[in-house]
């Protein structure tokens, strides 16, 4: 089930230390000698409880924030260089967590343009790729909608939309469900699998829902500014304790698979529901 | 939701009309023209032409008179106002009414029907280019009409982009006051009664979680702007295209018409 991890690197960051200064002087160190390869193609989750510099790491993926040490590469090209911010922006879209602080336009084809006016894309051409984006996101009967009318998930998608009408090979979403109700959970979640594995464009995903890094390629558990965990989901959830032990979930099917082996119950590591009820039903034809 | 579903960004009344379909630059620039010949005109002639003019306007643009009286209903107050200090002050000509000092002379009436009606017409005429054009239409259009000034370093872009903005944001805050009232009334604050100080001091909750929000949301917009590849008005191109049509064109032949029937009429 789990997809072969394919393609070369196409976001890398080395040695990396970033700090924020809160005071002249006083700086708080958030993220400290990270390394970390983004391949092209993947789909990667990124875990880990709040403070962890999560945010702080997407931010450092397409420039918004430059590290103290160490480089940062998108496509080669080293976020640190002024003239080549604007091709790295293009290439490494980014969703963040709140629907209404994303939104620039005041209608949606608007909002979706304004990239693209940033770009300098002629206004035939936006026309197109509007209308694209907005298929690909099944929004396009809410073109001429102004954007406080929709509901939170059709806003994400929006904004979803907005970064894909730019032609992105990697889209980094901040907690984009996280204030998302679980139908808005549901359309973005399976907006973003589908573009992963139809458009081939490489999705980083950073969540508080373990679910949402059931489907990915790799999940990479982050825990006071540093790589902790980094692996198939597979192998990662397997280690349900250490993931509990530092305040991190697991998803619903693993922990009752843990609770169940704890009690007795002999069963394989398992990562979806549908496969604890098939071997708990093979369980039960064999006794 | 709630009454901000259809709550409307400016006051359009969405109508296909001739003046619907002017370019918004050529609405603006017809607007401050008029405006000059609303104080140009002096005699009675000059008045009643600007008021038959008015009158086909409104007819053209189809957007039913309520609206316009809605969009007189703020100045109301001035209007009177300016009526009155006009009957009671200026002096000349036949004298109407004499009471002790107090007088009501011809020259009075004259000036204050003729400034209740500059006031009136402007003001109508206003109402018509807000009724007809969508906010982003007009923002555009003093965008685009505003641009040489850009040489002299006012910052176009940056006011048109701050105003879209702004309307963009003022439904989000609006939803946003409606909960924290509802939320400080569930704890018990009273709005409605109690003296003037008392109310005033209960708005303080709502007004503060109100601004730091909205600071927050500034600061959350910018950077996801940022992230998108905005890097101000150089280079961008826009996907609302203006266009000028032969309504424009008319609307060029009508004002000159206009102008020289004026220049004719007046003394
Ligand atoms: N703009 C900022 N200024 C100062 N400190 C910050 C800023 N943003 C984040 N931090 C601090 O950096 C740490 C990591 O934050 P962040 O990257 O947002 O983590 P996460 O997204 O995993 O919750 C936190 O301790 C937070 O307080
Ligand atoms: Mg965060």
């Amino acid at each position: 089930m789990v997809k072969s991890v394919k393609g070369k690197p196409i976001i890398t960051l080395q040695d990396i230390t970033f700090s924020y200064e809160i005071e002249p002087g006083w700086n708080e160190t958030v993220l400290q000698g990270m390394n970390m390869e983004i391949e092209q193609g993947s789909f990667v989750a990124i875990l880990g409880h709040n403070g962890s510099g999560k945010s702080t790491l997407a931010k450092l993926m397409n420039g918004l924030l430059l590290p103290h040490d160490g480089v940062v590469t998108v496509n080669g090209n080293d976020t640190s260089e002024q003239e080549r911010l604007y091709e790295i922006r293009r290439t490494v879209g980014m969703v963040f967590q709140n629907p209404d602080n994303q939104i620039v336009g005041t209608s949606v084809e608007e909002d979706v343009a304004f990239g693209l006016e940033n770009l300098g894309v002629e206004p035939t051409e936006m026309r197109n790729r509007i209308d694209e984006a907005l298929r690909a996101v099944h929004m396009e009967a809410y073109a001429k909608q102004e954007p406080h009318r929709l509901s939170g998930g059709q806003k994400q998608r929006i904004a979803i939309a907005g970064v894909i009408a730019m032609r992105p090979s990697v889209i980094v979403l901040d907690e984009a469900t996280a204030m998302l109700d679980p139908q808005g959970r549901r359309e973005v979640c399976s907006l973003i699998k589908r573009l992963n594995r139809d458009e081939g464009i490489t999705v980083v995903t950073i969540t508080h829902f373990p679910e949402e890094a059931l489907d990915a390629d790799r999940v990479i558990v982050m825990q006071r500014g540093s790589v902790y965990l980094d692996g198939p989901p597979r192998e990662i959830f397997s280690r349900t304790e250490e993931l509990q032990s530092i305040g991190l979930d697991v998803p619903h099917a693993v922990r009752l698979r843990h609770h169940l082996v704890r009690d007795g119950v002999e069963l394989p590591p398992i990562l979806h529901q549908e496969e604890l009820v098939e071997e708990l039903c093979k369980l039960l034809l064999k006794t | 939701m709630n009454f901000l579903q259809n709550f409307a960004i400016g006051q359009y009344v969405p109508r296909d009309s001739f003046v619907h379909r002017l370019d918004p630059r050529s609405k603006l620039l017809f607007l401050l023209f008029f405006t000059l010949l609303v104080f140009w005109a002096n005699n009675w002639f000059s008045y009643g032409l600007l008021l038959c003019f008015l009158f086909m306007v409104t007819a053209a643009s189809r957007i039913p008179g309520v609206y316009l009286l809605r969009g007189l209903k703020p100045v109301w107050f001035m209007l009177v106002i300016t009526v009155i200090l006009h009957l009671l002050i200026t002096k000349g000509g036949a004298v109407y009414v004499q009471w002790g000092w107090f007088s009501i002379e011809q020259a009075g009436v004259q000036q204050a029907i003729y400034m209740a009606f500059r006031l009136g017409a402007l003001v109508t005429m206003g109402a018509l280019l807000t009724l007809t054009t969508t906010p982003m239409d007009l923002t555009d259009g003093l965008e685009r009409l505003l641009a040489p000034l850009k040489r002299f370093n006012v910052p176009v872009h940056e006011l048109a982009l701050m105003l879209s903005i702004a309307m963009r944001f003022i439904p989000t805050l609006l939803e946003e006051t409606d909960k924290i009232i509802k939320a400080q009334k569930a704890r018990g604050v009273d709005f409605e009664t109690g003296p003037l100080i008392q109310r005033a001091k209960h708005m303080i909750p709502i007004v503060i979680p109100l601004f730091v929000g909205a600071f927050r949301r500034a600061e959350e917009l910018a950077l996801a702007m940022e992230a998108r590849g905005y890097r101000g008005g150089e280079g961008r191109t826009r996907l609302r295209q203006l266009h000028l049509s032969w309504r424009d064109t008319l609307l060029a032949g009508i004002a000159i018409l206009l102008g020289v029937l004026m220049g004719w009429w007046r003394e």
